[in-house]
């Protein structure tokens, strides 16, 4: 209901179509619904008219050139472009059904639900144990038995409880890039986000590293609505079941990877999946 | 064709092999000539004070046991350990202007590292690219106060505002000359805080946002432990300098060498002494090789805080990377 109200508000035949033909379809509605989104930093007008639905519980692909916006997105979707002085967003961004850039939004209680994996792997100069806990104890937790137990189980989930559970005491800058980039993992996933943004989570791993990080995106999003911006699209063939292809700020095409994929249906999305440009 | 191909690679080699030379021995004689001048303050200093061990006739009046261990009669301590360098008994104890040192630089610290700290999380985290334009040469501005203004300053106006506030028995005393040190003392922690924070990579802070921190968690919880060597180093460069600040303590601090462990008793410390006192002694003197001695002592002193400080700093820089 809420999508059509806003939709009308824009006054846009086109996204009405649009917002009837979502409600027409029987699955459970979209996590994150986007209508009109427009980006900008300053004068810099990088996303424009953005729109498209994320499923839940499956892992959304972000292509596109280097310059096309596809991070400025993600980054939209936490509101982490906020900290950049000048940026400011128009249009509807919504996790469900509440629209993300409304003034009551807490963004503090957002990034709890939307978690983010960055590009270069980014742990915290502490012990493995304390990055970890890092989002729990700022969220207040303090208790070692509750700490010790979401420690374990996050790590267990990013696979990498077998490799540090002896060593959980030690600094986590001596942990290996790939194991780093896991550790991250680990540490979006102890605050129980039901969103997982990943920002080229891999660009910087060696091919075994990457693997291993493919393999538990995969595992990962029979709990967690993933989106993940890569430059390889191998890897977004290999781990996406929706991809969307972004260029020059706007959305090109949004469809089934295998779509995308094997079936462009533009011709700019074929020239680039083919490698003509990029 | 071929005739072009020749190229003669050792052509030129000789003229740069000798300006590279030459280059490196420039560079390495400066860095060395910049350790002797170091290593010849100490000799120099060291040698004015040594007949305090070899000189039979000095060392009978100032020795070691007479600096820091003797106590002469009297029933409080402020009687038994005095500095009184001229008079029939000249009395050499070290003991009163440790202490005024110590009590000068424990109210500089107490005041400055919180104040700098403090003031460079805000610069460096929370205060806008504007501003922070301005705060920061502003406050590094200070250290280009001379300090003879700071202490004229202190000497005037802060001690008779902290006696009217306070209501101190004495105008000059260990808070009114410690918050004056402490204003000289500000800008070393702020500019070697700051400059630690703002090298804290960005992508620790976003990291820390992303989980849902504020940015005063951020700032607290990431970036200030990230930055602590840093911060560690700032403290251990204000403290080399409270240790040999002269000119602010000479005129805030009352220079009275009593024993006492009060803060608002009037003090004197070792380096004000030296520069009161070298003036008018007579060369040769044992005062005057005992002046010399407490020169070698505040050398010295700095010189091993500022080497322990390092090595504490590298041993955190160490652990941070998780090499230990």
């Amino acid at each position: 209901m809420n999508v059509t109200t806003i939709n009308m508000s824009a006054g846009d035949r086109q996204s009405e179509e649009r917002a009837t033909k979502i409600h027409e379809e029987p699955e459970a509605s979209p996590k994150i619904q986007v209508r009109d989104f427009n980006f900008f930093y300053g004068d810099l007008h990088v996303l424009h008219d953005i729109a498209l639905d994320i499923p839940e519980k499956q892992v959304t692909a972000f292509i596109g050139p280097s310059g096309c916006g596809k991070s400025t997105f993600l980054r939209s979707i936490n509101r982490m472009n906020d900290i950049i002085p000048g940026a400011r967003a128009r249009g509807t961004l919504m996790l469900d059904n509440q629209d993300l850039y409304a003034k009551a939004v807490d963004v503090v209680a957002l990034r709890r639900k939307v978690g983010m994996v960055f590009q270069k792997s980014n742990p915290f100069p502490k012990s493995i144990y304390e990055n970890v806990a890092y989002g729990l104890r700022i969220g207040g937790v303090n208790d070692r038995r509750i700490l010790d137990d979401i420690v374990q189980t996050s790590l267990q989930r990013a696979a990498l409880w077998d490799e540090v559970k002896d060593r959980l005491d030690s600094s986590a800058m001596a942990l290996s890039g790939g194991q780093q980039q896991r550790l991250c993992i680990a540490r979006a996933l102890a605050v129980d986000p039901e969103v997982l943004l990943m920002d080229e989570p891999a660009s910087a791993l060696d091919p075994i590293a990457t693997q291993k990080i493919e393999e538990l995106v995969y595992e990962l999003k029979s709990n967690y609505t993933i989106v993940i911006v890569t430059h390889n699209m191998q890897q977004a063939a290999r781990v996406s079941d929706r991809t969307a292809f972004f260029m020059l700020g706007k959305l090109v095409e949004y469809d089934d990877t295998n779509t995308i994929f094997m079936n462009p249906k533009q011709k700019l999305t074929e020239d680039y999946i083919t490698g003509r440009f990029g | 064709m071929n005739d072009r191909r020749k190229v003669d690679l050792t052509r030129g080699v000789k003229g740069r092999f000798i300006r590279d030379r030459l280059m490196t021995v420039v560079f390495t004689g400066a860095g060395w000539f910049a350790i002797l001048f170091i290593a010849l303050i100490f000799v120099f200093t060291f040698r004015e004070a040594l007949p305090i061990f070899t000189d039979p006739e000095v060392s009978k009046e100032a020795n070691l046991h007479e600096f820091f261990v003797k106590r002469v009669e009297g029933e409080t301590i402020e009687q038994q350990f005095v500095w009184q360098p001229v008079g029939e008994v000249p009395k050499f104890s070290f003991i009163p202007l440790i202490l005024g040192t110590l009590k000068a630089t424990f109210v500089g610290l107490l005041f400055a590292c919180p104040i700098g700290v403090a003031a460079a999380l805000f610069s460096s985290e929370f205060a806008p690219p504007k501003l922070r334009e301005w705060i920061k040469p502003t406050i590094e501005l200070l250290a280009g106060i001379p300090s003879v203004v700071l202490g004229f300053f202190a000497l005037l106006v802060l001690a008779s505002w902290l006696q009217n506030t306070f209501g101190f028995t004495y105008r000059l005393n260990a808070w009114n000359a410690g918050l004056a040190l402490g204003i000289a003392l500000l800008p070393v922690v702020f500019t070697i805080s700051e400059d630690g924070m703002s090298s804290v990579p960005r992508h620790y802070r976003e990291g820390s946002l992303a989980l849902g921190a504020s940015r005063f968690q951020t700032a607290w919880k990431v970036v200030l432990p990230a930055a602590l060597p840093a911060v560690f180093a700032s403290f251990v460069l204000a403290f080399g300098r409270a240790i040999g600040e002269t000119m602010i303590l000479l005129m805030a601090g009352g220079n009275a060498a009593i024993t006492s462990f009060s803060l608002s008793d009037p003090l004197r410390t070792l380096s004000a002494t030296i520069a009161a006192e070298l003036g008018e002694v007579v060369f040769g003197d044992p005062h005057y090789s005992a002046l010399f001695f407490m020169g070698t002592l505040l050398f010295v002193l700095t010189f091993v805080s500022n080497s322990a400080g390092q090595w504490v700093i590298g041993r955190m820089q160490r652990r941070m990377q998780g090499e230990s």
